[in-house]
């Protein structure tokens, strides 16, 4: 077990940066998810942990020791990999057991570790098979059982998950949460998924272009994004931004409906904003949540529906923008319909228009 | 009149069954019918000559075609053995360069692309005791002053003829075992240096494994080429000195086309394919195996 720390670490090929010194501390314990569009840098930065791929600039350190420039054997971490990487020649009890008879263990340790492992992750009537003979996923459960049974000081997970269909998905979530808890092992798992982002971490790190844009616990980045980039990122639906201007200290959208600043938010007059508001927050009236302490609401025209059951997702436009909207309590909508919404703002965002970044008091 | 009426499927496979016959078919059978004969290329008319077994016991009983035989397989062995370590290392060294990486690959063909004749007649110059140029390194670098009889003495002769054969062919090796190398998933080798492999592990556990079903190829094709070698050797020895560099096949052409002796050459060539037989099965057996090793299938 060990805490992990990145000072300034910068990967770059050649003159072309993708990683530009981002920090980060790690501690002992502690699950932490990167997460991000494709290409943001999050997996570069995994396999600089993992020591696949050369640092180019800045600290790491592993426990208390530097691991800059140690080889992957050295950095006693284990690495579950996107595509499961099994080595497709050894049976599942021998790809488990790899790691230990290459670290010279004797007999009875292995079969003693791997026995404890394959019992964890219910791979036991498994082990004589080879992966060629494996669903997708038993494989990425040899995979994770092969990254445990070395106890290793970090876990470090490379979208473990994207190869297999939904709901094999949402239950290797849970596995891999069940895991962690049992363990309690470090990890650093990247995903592009938000929401394996929410359920699994700790903490939450989000990436864009080689930087971190926030770092929090699933409910703060959620619930105070730091810019519009975290806001429409983090969340199902994305968040709505609808643009506007302050306006005798309300904002007003292009077509002058005003909407009063989100308390705790605030901006000079004048000042050209983004307003936002997730799905969660704009209820049509009579299929709403109660009310918070303070209200707003608007009237929209109806352009789709999507019922998923308990709630119905509404696409409505104001102000020339879409907007996603819940409907607790569905009844039938029809097209064109205009309905009232009411806003909770205490829930609602205000970013600055240009920046993106938000505009907190 | 009535017309003879062929089912129209053999109608359509008549001209590959005629071609297939006059090329394959007929020469195999008399080959296999005149190594019951006592057939000589100087008297057509001993070709009726029937002997039965004769030339398989006599073959069976000649101390010099068992020799061949032997020499066949030990060069088979010894070649092999080395073109795939050579093979093996310059595929490994060649997969690591960055830059120039097509130029070597192309580089490294040129061997294959001489005929083994040219490559028979270069080496015999290289290897030649007075104007050699192994040889004149020797003595310029003063390693010895005596010439060294390359081609002459019966062990370094048969030293020469590997050798000459392993530059010939090792790139058949090298580029069979490259063609692997950029096959191999990635996934499993960076899995195995977090697994805590030092590099030569990765190679040894992953990379190998993978890299079997390519050598094996190659085997199988230079296990062919090898026992049926004849070119390099009757150039640069002509089977000598005193028959020790003899081997199956320069053994067999000289019985036949220089003593005539058709029947019985033909007899010891049938012997002979039994090996090239023998190792194709083995290697292919080989290959299969590796392959579903490797979950490849069969």
């Amino acid at each position: 077990m060990a805490q992990v720390q990145l000072q300034g670490i910068v990967k770059a090929y050649g003159a072309l940066q993708v990683v530009h010194a981002i920090d980060l501390d790690i501690a002992d314990g502690e699950f932490v998810v990167l997460v991000g569009p494709s290409g943001c840098g999050k997996s570069t930065t995994l396999r600089m942990i993992a020591g696949l791929e050369d640092i180019s600039g800045g600290m790491l350190r592993i426990g208390d020791r530097v691991v800059n420039d140690l080889p992957p054997r050295d950095r006693n971490i284990s690495m579950v990999f996107q595509n499961y990487a099994l080595y497709p020649h050894m049976t599942v009890r021998e790809n488990l057991g790899f790691s230990l008879k290459i670290a010279k263990r004797a007999e009875a340790e292995i079969a003693k570790a791997v026995t404890e492992a394959a019992e964890i992750l219910s791979l036991t009537p498994l082990l004589e098979r080879k992966p060629g003979q494996l669903s997708g996923g038993q494989r990425q459960r040899v995979a994770m059982g092969r990254a445990i049974v070395r106890h290793p000081d970090v876990f470090l997970f490379d979208e473990p998950l994207s190869n297999l269909d939904a709901k094999l998905r949402t239950q290797m979530r849970v596995e891999i949460k069940k895991l962690h808890q049992r363990l309690g092992t470090t990890i650093v798992y990247v995903t592009h998924d938000q929401v394996e982002a929410m359920t699994l971490a700790d903490r939450i790190v989000i990436m864009r272009d080689g930087r971190i844009e926030q770092i929090g616990t699933p409910l703060e980045v959620f619930e105070t994004p730091v810019n519009t980039f975290v806001a429409t990122f983090i969340g199902s639906p994305p968040m709505n931004l609808l643009e506007g201007r302050i306006t005798d200290g309300t904002v007003e959208l292009a077509d002058g409906t005003r909407l009063p600043i989100p308390p705790g938010h605030g901006a000079a007059e004048g000042r050209a904003v983004t307003f936002g508001v997730r799905a969660d927050n704009i209820m049509p009236v009579g299929h709403a949540l109660p009310p918070t302490a303070h209200m707003a609401d608007v009237e929209m025209e109806v352009q789709l529906s999507e019922p998923l059951g308990t709630e119905t997702l509404l696409f409505a436009m104001l102000a020339g923008t879409e907007v996603q909207a819940k409907m607790l309590n569905p009844r039938p909508v029809r097209l064109g319909e205009r309905l009232r919404f009411q806003i909770s703002l205490d829930k609602c965002h205000l970013f600055d228009a240009e920046t993106g970044a938000a505009l907190r008091v | 009149m009535s017309r003879l009426k062929l089912p129209p499927w053999l109608v359509l496979l008549l001209p590959a069954i005629i071609i297939l016959m006059a090329v394959v078919l007929v020469p195999l059978v008399l080959s296999f019918y005149s190594s019951f004969t006592a057939y000589q290329l100087t008297r057509p008319d001993s070709l009726t000559k029937w002997i039965g077994t004769f030339n398989y016991r006599k073959a069976a009983g000649d101390a010099n075609f068992w020799w061949a035989f032997g020499r066949t397989v030990l060069l088979l062995t010894i070649a092999l053995n080395l073109e795939m370590l050579l093979g093996l290392g310059l595929a490994v060294m060649v997969s690591k360069v960055t830059t120039g990486q097509r130029l070597l690959r192309t580089a490294m063909m040129f061997p294959m692309m001489f005929s083994p004749v040219l490559v028979g007649f270069q080496f015999k110059f290289i290897f030649n005791d007075n104007v050699g140029l192994v040889n004149n390194a020797l003595q310029s670098l003063g390693l010895t002053d005596v010439a060294i009889p390359w081609l002459v003495d019966g062990h370094l002769a048969m030293f020469s003829i590997i050798f000459a054969e392993i530059w010939t062919s090792t790139s058949v090796f090298a580029i069979l075992i490259l063609a692997g190398l950029y096959a191999i998933p990635q996934d499993p080798v960076e899995a195995a240096k977090v697994d805590g492999c030092t590099p030569w592990q990765s190679f040894r556990f992953v990379t190998l494994p993978f890299l079997m079903p390519f050598i094996y190829i190659a085997m199988a094709i230079r296990s062919l080429d090898v026992a049926r070698a004849y070119d390099i050797v009757q150039i640069m020895t002509n089977g000598g000195p005193a028959r020790r560099t003899e081997l199956l096949w320069t053994l067999i052409g000289r019985t036949a086309y220089v003593d005539a002796r058709m029947g019985y050459a033909n007899a010891m060539g049938y012997i002979a394919i039994l090996l090239s037989i023998f190792f194709t099965i083995y290697f292919f057996r080989k290959l299969t195996a590796a392959r579903s090793e490797l979950g490849m299938g069969v």
